[in-house]
């Protein structure tokens, strides 16, 4: 006879999440300290897929680097691109044309929305609904196909170069885009039907993790993080940059803290980024997509810079310190999600498992974009 | 506005406030010769605030202290209610010194970029910890000590965070041979 097996009053686990669960959406690993389904404490271990991008930095040429930042975030990738070019044509004064300006922001648009899509079906399969993941990426292919018919690649993209573009964009891309926002606002109003109406969704994200002001600031938090508890903070409003101020968008805050806010955030920001796209492809200037005048060889004054850009996932930073020669002396690369992440950690105590979960999904996390 | 307060604490932390030095906007075509001048003004930078032009650098204020300043100078941009950007760590091998760098801006729309920085000598490096105050400067201190092999005295666990458990290597000094 065996007896019931019973757990004393103080008596802990720890769980191990990670490196390879569904959950974490890539190698991310969390120790979490249990009381039963409740989280005590818990310490997240990243660093698995770490790539030391910033040495190769140091390493190559300013060129040759150009392929490097779209393998930090494969979701989003132009966008990391355009926060390095931006920090070196500053840097070195090249100017850029502005149509290639224009073109930029299409592709950093686009590819926001797919980044968006993405985390969007991923979120909702995260708390058990499967088939918003395959309307997503159904949606998602469109832009996909627009993208590499321009770029030649369909994740991580070369695009960008100092001085302007690889490629410029032709009527196809053109038609293509044009047909796609109108097709994207129809789904747009499928996925309100089909998800943020749904009660059993909103009862699981609404109250979920209260992130405060107080915590985001204290840990650095950007992206729908910080605009799902209040803060007015875009970087392409707060510190204009690019061809932004010429363009008419909002940027869209909610104040309930809880993940149905974030949610909210980065739904009402896929129509944001599709005004955008619509008005740019308006104004389009013609003229010239690489700067006749760009140099093969980069050689930026000694000193250093710094330039943010708005990338799908948040705030991403780019240090450069030039010491005058063809290569960077130090190349920081500040991500966003490694800010966000971070403050998952505090937040989650206390919390019960299956809400950590969706408040990690609600985080929209990258892993290569963390690790680097 | 607040460039303008911040400024003014951070320059109360000198005793003796050194005059502010305006740096002068450069054309671009200019390149070479300015990156010559500023080869020549090299040299130990003096402890001291200046104030940059945001269009050329991306930031505003630029914050040289001293190793025992750097609480209070965090401390002021706290109280300020800035927040985080990020801490790196750059090995300036000639001189013998690792130079910290601490980025911070604001939510608000009052944009203004702070830039903190201190120097160690590379024998001995050893920072104190800003995590009693900015808890989210844990990670990057964690980071900047993998990189560098920087000490972040006090820090509550100051363990490989990107690198490997075991790894006892600092990839991004320059002396380092793969």
């Amino acid at each position: 006879m065996s007896k019931p097996i019973q757990l004393g009053p103080d008596e802990t686990f720890v769980l191990n999440v990670g490196p390879q669960h569904p959950a974490t959406h890539g190698v991310l690993r969390v120790k979490m300290r249990m009381d039963g389904e409740y989280i005590v404490d818990s310490e997240t271990v990243i660093g698995y897929i770490h790539r030391m991008h910033e040495k190769m930095g140091e390493i190559k040429p300013y060129p040759q680097y150009l392929m490097n930042l779209s393998r930090m975030d494969y979701l989003g990738a132009v966008g990391y691109s355009h926060g390095h070019v931006l920090c070196v044509e500053k840097a070195a004064g090249i100017e850029v044309p502005e149509r290639a300006e224009y073109i930029r922001v299409i592709m950093v648009e686009l590819n926001r929305i797919a980044s968006h899509l993405f985390w969007f079906g991923a979120f909702v399969m995260d708390l058990g609904g499967f088939s918003p993941l395959m309307y997503a990426l159904q949606d998602r292919e469109h832009i996909l196909d627009m993208m590499e018919a321009v770029t030649g690649s369909r994740l991580t993209y070369c695009y960008f170069r100092f001085g302007g573009l690889y490629n410029d964009i032709d009527d196809q891309f053109i038609d293509a885009a044009r047909r796609f926002i109108p097709r994207m606002r129809k789904s747009l109003d499928k996925y309100d039907k089909l998800v943020t109406g749904n009660i059993i969704f909103r009862k699981r994200l609404e109250g979920n993790a209260f992130l405060s002001k107080e915590t985001c600031r204290k840990y650095g938090a950007s992206s729908a993080v910080a605009r799902g508890s209040g803060i007015n903070f875009d970087v392409r409003k707060n510190e204009p940059y690019s061809v932004y101020p010429e363009l008419d968008f909002e940027v869209p805050v909610f104040h309930e803290c809880d993940s149905l806010a974030r949610y909210n955030v980065r739904m009402a920001e896929i129509e944001q980024s599709l005004r955008i796209v619509e008005q740019a492809l308006d104004k389009l200037p013609d003229g010239l997509f690489m700067a006749e005048k760009a140099p093969k060889i980069i050689k930026p004054p000694a000193g250093d810079y710094y330039q943010a850009v708005e990338t799908a996932r948040g705030s991403f930073g780019v240090r450069l310190v030039s010491d005058g020669t063809k290569t960077p002396y130090r190349l920081k690369l500040r991500s966003p999600t490694y800010s966000n992440m971070h403050l998952f950690d505090e937040t989650c105590r206390g919390m019960m498992i299956m809400d950590a979960l969706a408040f990690m999904g609600s985080l929209d996390l990258v892993i290569p974009e963390i690790d680097r | 506005m607040i460039a303008e307060t911040t400024k003014q604490a951070l320059q109360a932390l000198f005793p003796e406030p050194e005059p502010v030095v305006e740096e002068i906007v450069e054309a671009p075509a200019e390149t070479e010769e300015s990156a010559k001048e500023q080869k020549k003004e090299e040299g130990p930078r003096p402890n001291g605030v200046i104030e940059r032009d945001y269009k050329v650098h991306g930031y505003h204020i630029d914050a040289q202290v001293a190793v025992d300043q750097l609480i209070d100078a965090i401390q002021i941009l706290d109280d300020a209610e800035f927040f985080i950007e990020t801490i790196t760590g750059v090995d300036w091998i000639k001189e013998g010194e690792f130079e910290i760098i601490y980025d911070f801006s604001r939510y608000d729309f009052e944009v203004c970029r702070i830039v903190i920085r201190t120097r160690v000598s590379r024998e001995n490096p050893i920072v104190p910890t800003i995590t009693g105050i900015y808890a989210g400067a844990n990670w990057h201190e964690r980071e900047t000590h993998d990189f560098f092999g920087i000490k972040f005295e006090g820090h509550p666990h100051l363990i490989p965070l990107l690198l490997p458990e075991d790894a006892d290597f600092h990839p991004l000094r320059k002396d380092f041979k793969a």
